[in-house]
């Protein structure tokens, strides 16, 4: 098991939820002080430094228009933390590809990354949620096709070293590429894909590049997990799927007692509760099927962002598979409960700074998480694991 | 007001499956619809069939015509109907396009100006007239249904969809012509930044026909439009909004049939 700290480098110094409509795309930037928001930063990438210190690994991701993360260009806080970093691995989950218009530049931030870092890059790439689509100005048609095509050029950018290639494709047009510098790591840096539907997962396994979900509780997970292995298997990638190969992001907070693990949790449940978003934001048309539209026509107005509620408490999470919080010990038998449930995973991207948590508390978690649950979760779940239900009679029946 | 009926066929343009509406006795006259899809049971069909024969096809990725990954701007379509002319052996015809359709419509006029008989642009979009920081068009993609639906309606109460009585191919539909409509109206917004300086081409006698309460296509949006097209009239209707056809589908007839007729 791998464990990776991650911060959405949040500011949550916003007037009360009632005074404005979305806490995404349209609210005035005037709510954000510079000053506050680089003092902030300050203490965010301490505490990736204080995760290296402790083995822990980093990752960061990339939002736009939003108070929940104030990294809209990702690549530049991961060349930072590049340079004040020495061992951690760096992971990048991830560009928004099917809205950057230009997949080789993103190939090249990726590639000078890798070499800043002496190639520690781990490239994620992801779709982008629904509220992306109005800040980016994308067209929310066609995300999955342009992120299809975005991907193997950029792979292909990574991996050509013979001088120019050409593209002339759906939605990409280079007539010479040949990127300097090339990556660090032979043949490219790992790439991460991030999705949290079946369907998505199964294409993944197919390629059989690290696949992440974010908060997708018990079922959600094992069914995404489910498909991934279903596509590896599929695309005659073998029976046995690495567990190094599958990711699970939750809310952590790991107190030094219940008190303490409490207050935390609550702190952190901000992440839910904060995300304010009109259904013209989480459902743009196109991203997500017809029918999910007309599932709101008819005034059922559940999404698969739904887990996002101001509603939300501690126990509903943490009973959900959303939130990891305790003691030592009580988080360690929550994450050996989601493991045992989905089939196994190899990386927990700990989400573990949100909202009013602040920089002692948000350090005290890190350091009781590396130094009290990740050492047994080294032991008991080792890298080279296999993911899935084992079982001689499945792996047959396969 | 008879009843007249509508046949529904799919046929094959361009390597399109398009579902094709066709009723009426009369000259032939192009119906070109709105983002909201055409519809037989809408109200001014019954009218329209009166004089005409209404030929009313379902754009690409509206209603049941399939939508190809290559096709993504009205242009596109326009291209697309120019093959139907032909198919069909209509050398001139009449066209009436609504919104989106006013904006296709204008795209095929500029095109073959001499195809088209005489046009009618029912609070059509397709053009950039005002300032790079002001939207022409109000970004109905960043605002609530309800707040879109008041844009749109003069009597938003009367016109008020039932959702809940519509089966599931109804909603799909919905879903789907409100996808296509993004698909084509996103980047550049509403807008083709080539039609305005294509315009003059235009040869049809030409009347814009705006709802005096549509609060999606301005008048002065209208008025700026229309004099990018040699002699082109103005009209309105009121007691009507973005879609005059749906409010007040008597009155509409009557304007329409004026201009088409005279």
């Amino acid at each position: 098991m791998k464990a990776w700290h991650f911060s959405e480098t949040a500011y949550p110094y916003l007037p009360p939820d009632s005074e404005y409509e979305s806490i995404r795309v349209n609210l005035p930037n005037r709510n954000y002080d510079p000053k506050k928001g680089a003092a902030l930063y300050d203490r965010f990438i301490e505490e990736w430094q204080v995760a290296e210190e402790e083995g822990v690994n980093i990752m960061l991701n990339e939002h736009h228009q939003t108070a929940t993360c104030v990294d809209p260009a990702a690549p530049l806080v991961l060349a930072a933390l590049a340079r004040v970093t020495k061992t951690a691995r760096l992971l990048i989950l991830g560009n928004p590809i099917a809205n950057r218009r230009q997949p080789v530049r993103v190939a090249e931030e990726m590639a000078l990354i890798d070499v800043l870092s002496h190639g520690r890059l781990e490239a994620g790439f992801v779709r982008g949620v629904p509220y992306e689509i109005s800040a980016g100005n994308s067209n929310p048609m066609r995300t999955n096709e342009r992120f299809a095509e975005a991907l193997d050029l950029i792979v292909k950018a990574w991996t050509s070293h013979d001088g120019p290639f050409s593209h002339e494709g759906r939605f990409f047009h280079h007539r010479q590429v040949n990127i300097w510098p090339r990556p660090y790591q032979s043949p490219h840096p790992p790439v991460w894909i991030s999705t949290t539907t079946p369907n998505g997962a199964q294409r993944v396994g197919a390629q059989g590049f690290v696949q992440a979900t974010f908060l997708t509780g018990y079922d959600g997970t094992r069914r995404v997990y489910d498909a991934y292995r279903r596509g590896w298997r599929e695309a005659g990638r073998a029976q046995d799927v690495p567990i190094n190969r599958l990711a699970y992001a939750a809310l952590v907070y790991v107190g030094d007692n219940e008190a303490d693990a409490r207050a935390g949790a609550e702190k952190i449940l901000w992440y839910v509760r904060a995300n304010k978003v009109p259904q013209h934001f989480s459902f743009p048309p196109g991203y997500a099927p017809p029918q999910a539209f007309t599932r709101i026509l008819r005034g059922d107005v559940g999404d698969q962002h739904s887990n996002f509620s101001a509603k939300a408490t501690v126990d509903g999470t943490i009973n959900a598979g959303l939130m990891m919080a305790g003691t030592p010990d009580q988080v360690y038998a929550q994450i050996r409960k989601m493991y045992d449930h989905v089939g196994g995973f190899g990386h927990l991207l700990i989400m573990g700074q949100a909202g009013f948590l602040d920089h002692d508390e948000t350090v005290r978690s890190i350091r009781n998480f590396a130094r009290h649950v990740y050492p047994r979760l080294k032991a008991e779940m080792p890298d080279d694991a296999i993911s899935g239900f084992s079982a001689p009679a499945e792996r047959t029946a396969v | 007001m008879g009843e007249t009926a509508i046949a529904r066929e799919i046929i094959t343009l361009a390597g399109i499956e398009i579902e094709l509406f066709e009723g009426g006795k009369g000259t032939p006259l192009l119906f070109l619809h709105g983002a909201q899809g055409f519809s037989p049971t809408h109200p001014y069909v019954a009218p329209l069939t009166q004089h005409r024969r209404l030929i009313a096809p379902s754009h690409p990725g509206f209603g049941a015509s399939g939508l190809p990954l290559w096709l993504d701007s009205v242009d596109d379509i326009a291209y697309v109907y120019l093959e139907f002319l032909d198919h069909r052996g209509l050398d001139r015809i009449d066209i009436v396009g609504c919104s989106l359709g006013g904006w296709l419509a204008a795209e095929i006029a500029t095109k073959t100006p001499e195809r088209v008989g005489k046009l009618a642009l029912v609070g059509p979009v397709g053009v950039k007239l005002g300032p790079t920081d002001k939207l022409d068009i109000p970004d109905i993609f960043a605002m609530s249904q309800e707040k879109v639906a008041r844009l749109i309606y003069h009597d938003v109460a009367k016109e008020k969809p039932d959702f809940a009585k519509m089966s599931d191919e109804q909603l799909t539909t919905i879903a789907r012509n409100r996808e296509t409509t993004a698909l084509l109206t996103w980047e550049p917004w509403m807008h083709n930044p080539k039609l305005r300086h294509r315009l003059h081409r235009v040869s049809a006698p030409t009347l814009f026909i705006r709802g005096a309460s549509d609060g999606l296509v301005s008048q002065s949006y209208v008025d700026g439009y229309a004099r990018l097209i040699p002699g082109a009239l103005v009209t309105t209707i009121v007691a009507a909004g973005h879609a005059p056809q749906l409010e007040q589908p008597e009155e509409f007839a009557r304007v329409l049939f004026d201009f088409l007729d005279a």
